[in-house]
């Protein structure tokens, strides 16, 4: 970014960024094996960017990995096949399909079933497997109160649980980066930052984002007050019509469970502008995940999710 | 917000603390809701909430509610960071819990904080824990204090009984070392001179708070004279491009860098001088804290991660011994002949602890002489001897390169913080 440097006062971007970048050089001095978790979404993307500067003019460092839920948005799945080969950094794919198929998870059933879940099972393997100490996630404290309270170093123990109430205070900008073998951290160099402090700085960087961002049409039908894709994933009934309306999404997850909302931003302007005036939080307008009850993604994160 | 507005934005991080009632969920809430930074499934959980609960108002307390454990039990537990914006500044609040268990969490959260957000119930006056949360915000060195005298509505927005807080907290405060105090009168629950002016109370001509929040200064609380560069990395990309290119990066700790200045590295005490200041591969003119960037040197001497660059006439004491103030954050007690892993900017060393000075009564500030370790939330000076040089200044001149966390070696936990108070 431009900013001038008056009085040596930084613009809160840039200091959001300086706070990631530390972060991000700090987990590669001190811990062995990370990874960063890329899902394609726009959080991830920044999260790919910030690491790339970090190490600039060096290659990123570690690997990046996705974890495939097979219900991918196609868009998404070019979009980061095309990154990963521009940065010339190694990318892991897990698949939860081939975690059903051994066995290790069952497919919910029902017309809710999603695999949203399941993505637990399939990252403890591969963190296990590829032997990562730790894991860099996207999520943002501004997303969900559970989250507000989470470290930016998050420990697990080495059943990739999350344990609230014993987290390691975090001072100053000294990040307490020790494990036993077999137990893991996962780091969040975002967590500061909010919806819009992101969507700003993908303007800013004039960072490239997946199409489904931006409006577009879509067959979609409505399912608990949210816009789903019709797609094989979804479990549609016949009570839930499909009709065609103009949406974008907000968030990128798993297409059975991830709703679009209408919109008609077709520009980074027209989205920062429609997120500014927003007045519904992403993860409860478009997450059927977390809507499932109060405490969703704290239920989720004991169990080792992200 | 206008996206042009952006760069003449930055960042205020303020912690608040106060007894449980005092009605910081509230004001938190009612900052929140006021800028228009709550959203409407948030807002409307609260009010089923608050309905469900037989409520006569929507209690925005509820906003701040976090984990099942603590809505069980009805208290916060742990540190919870909050944001907001106005056109003027991002904020990020550390919401810390006020309870007396909690000392380690506000000692959390005012490490980084640039203010501290006190706040006191009107009707009950300075309590025992509000002259502690002034005591913590002093030790950590935040740089600014508010003190919210809360509640004005339930004592009829008299002037009379918020002059008799502020002298009574002015006169506690001279004792601590606060270098910049504001008392504003508020109702969080009203939302008295939380926003705007209150109108209930034409006796008082200071600002509201959040005008308050917005303007004070924070660039200069940072130590922009002595130059510390802790290195965190180093990069050499050993490509065909970048064959000799190598790279010390870090986040500047203190000082202006600026190109072509003459440099010295410690440990050796070597100097060059800066030949390239980089963001992110991008050249810049100078670096100040708390910038993260990459800097290149003239000459090609044997640097790695945990030296130091600094000015060859102003560097930090390289020091094994060290004096500090540390709070005990764990439940296992600190006692003197004990070792700890230290981790200090970039360093981390074993460290032994000699002996205890003496434990400080957080509320009466008396210093016991006689004790012989330091329990959970408790603070004290100690005397540590670390097995390799730290490069460090006083805390009190710089709180990147004064302070610094104990870990357990057994457990791996985070145990201590610390600050460094003399060095040798
Ligand atoms: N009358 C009045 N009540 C308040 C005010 N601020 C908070 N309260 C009430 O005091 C009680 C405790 O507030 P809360 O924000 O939960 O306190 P906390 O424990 O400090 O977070 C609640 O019943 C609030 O509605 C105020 O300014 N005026």
């Amino acid at each position: 970014m431009n900013t001038a440097f008056v009085d040596y006062r930084l613009s809160q971007l840039d200091a959001l960024e300086a706070e990631s970048i530390h972060i991000f050089r700090e987990v590669a001095a001190e811990c062995r094996r990370p990874a960063l978790l890329f899902s394609g979404g726009k959080d991830s993307i920044v999260m790919l960017r910030l690491a790339e500067k970090a190490f600039a003019p060096a290659r990123i460092p570690f690997p990046v990995m996705h974890i495939d839920t097979g219900h991918n948005f196609p868009e998404a799945l070019q979009f980061r096949d095309r990154r990963v080969d521009e940065l010339g950094v190694k990318l892991i794919v897990a698949s939860v399909q081939a975690s059903i198929d051994q066995g290790r998870s069952v497919e919910e059933r029902g017309r809710r079933a999603s695999r949203n879940r399941l993505q637990t099972r399939t990252l403890l393997d591969a963190v296990e497997k590829h032997g990562f100490e730790a894991l860099f996630g996207g999520a943002r404290r501004d997303e969900e109160k559970a989250r507000a309270k989470e470290r930016v170093f998050s420990f697990r123990d080495e059943f990739g649980q999350w344990d609230p109430k014993n987290q390691r205070p975090e001072l100053w900008s000294l990040y307490n980066t020790r494990v036993h073998h077999g137990e893991s951290i996962r780091v969040f160099p975002v967590s500061n930052w909010t919806e819009l402090d992101v969507w700003h700085y993908i303007a800013a960087e004039q960072l490239e984002i997946p199409s489904i961002y931006f409006a577009h049409k879509r067959a979609v039908f409505e399912r608990d007050g949210m816009l789903l894709a019709d797609s094989e994933y979804a479990n549609r009934g016949d009570d839930e019509p499909v009709f065609e309306e103009t949406v974008r999404y907000r968030t990128v997850g798993d297409m059975s469970c991830t709703g679009a909302v209408a919109s008609a931003a077709s520009t980074l302007d027209e989205i920062i502008a429609e997120v500014a005036g927003s007045r519904i939080t992403e993860r409860g307008a478009t997450r059927a995940d977390d809507r499932a009850s109060e405490a969703a993604m704290e239920d989720r994160k004991r169990e080792g999710y992200f | 917000m206008p996206a042009t507005n952006l760069l003449a934005m930055d960042m205020l991080r303020f912690a608040t603390a106060g007894s449980v009632d005092d009605g910081k969920s509230t004001l938190i809430g009612r900052l929140l809701y006021d800028t228009k930074s709550i959203f409407e499934d948030q807002l409307e959980s609260v009010e089923r909430t608050s309905r469900d609960r037989g409520d006569d108002y929507t209690d925005l307390a509820l906003l701040t509610d976090g984990l099942r454990a603590e809505r069980e039990q009805g208290i916060t537990i742990d540190v919870a960071y909050r944001y907001f914006a106005t056109p003027r500044r991002k904020f990020v609040i550390a919401d810390t819990p006020g309870h007396i268990q909690y000392t380690r969490n506000m000692v959390t959260g005012a490490s980084t904080a640039d203010l501290a957000l006190v706040l006191v119930d009107a009707r009950k006056g300075l309590l025992e824990q509000s002259r502690r949360h002034a005591f913590l915000v002093s030790l950590l060195r935040v740089p600014h204090l508010v003190l919210c005298v809360n509640k004005m509505d339930l004592v009829d927005y008299d002037r009379a009984v918020f002059e008799q807080v502020r002298a009574e907290f002015s006169a506690f405060a001279t004792k601590l070392e606060v270098p910049d105090l504001s008392v504003i009168p508020v109702s969080a629950l009203q939302g008295d001179n939380i926003v705007t002016r209150s109108e209930n109370m034409p006796w008082y001509d200071g600002t509201s708070l959040l005008h308050h929040l917005e303007n004070v200064h924070v660039a200069s609380d940072r130590n922009l004279v002595d130059v510390r560069f802790p290195v965190q990395y180093v990069i050499r990309p050993q490509s065909k491009v970048h064959r000799d290119y190598r790279g010390y990066a870090g986040q500047v700790a203190g000082g202006v860098i600026k190109l072509g200045d003459e440099v010295m590295v410690l440990a050796s005490g070597l100097t060059t001088t800066v030949t390239c200041i980089e963001v992110a591969g991008r050249p810049v003119k100078e670096a100040f804290p708390p910038m993260s960037v990459t800097l290149r040197l003239a000459d090609d001497l044997d640097i790695s991660r945990g030296d130091m660059i600094c000015r060859p006439h102003n560097s930090p004491m390289a020091a094994q011994d060290l004096e500090a103030t540390v709070c005990w954050m764990t439940d296992q007690p600190l006692k003197p002949g004990s070792i700890y892993i230290i981790k200090h900017t970039t360093r981390t060393a074993r460290a032994h602890v000699r002996s205890l000075q003496y434990r400080l009564d957080v509320n009466t500030l008396h210093r016991d002489d006689h004790a012989d370790e330091l329990g959970l939330n408790e603070i004290g000076r100690i005397s540590l001897r670390a097995t390799q040089p730290l490069f460090c200044d006083e805390y009190r001149r710089n709180r990147s390169t004064g302070g610094f966390i104990l870990v357990d070696e057994g457990t791996n936990r985070t145990v201590g913080a610390g600050m460094v108070i003399e060095a040798r």
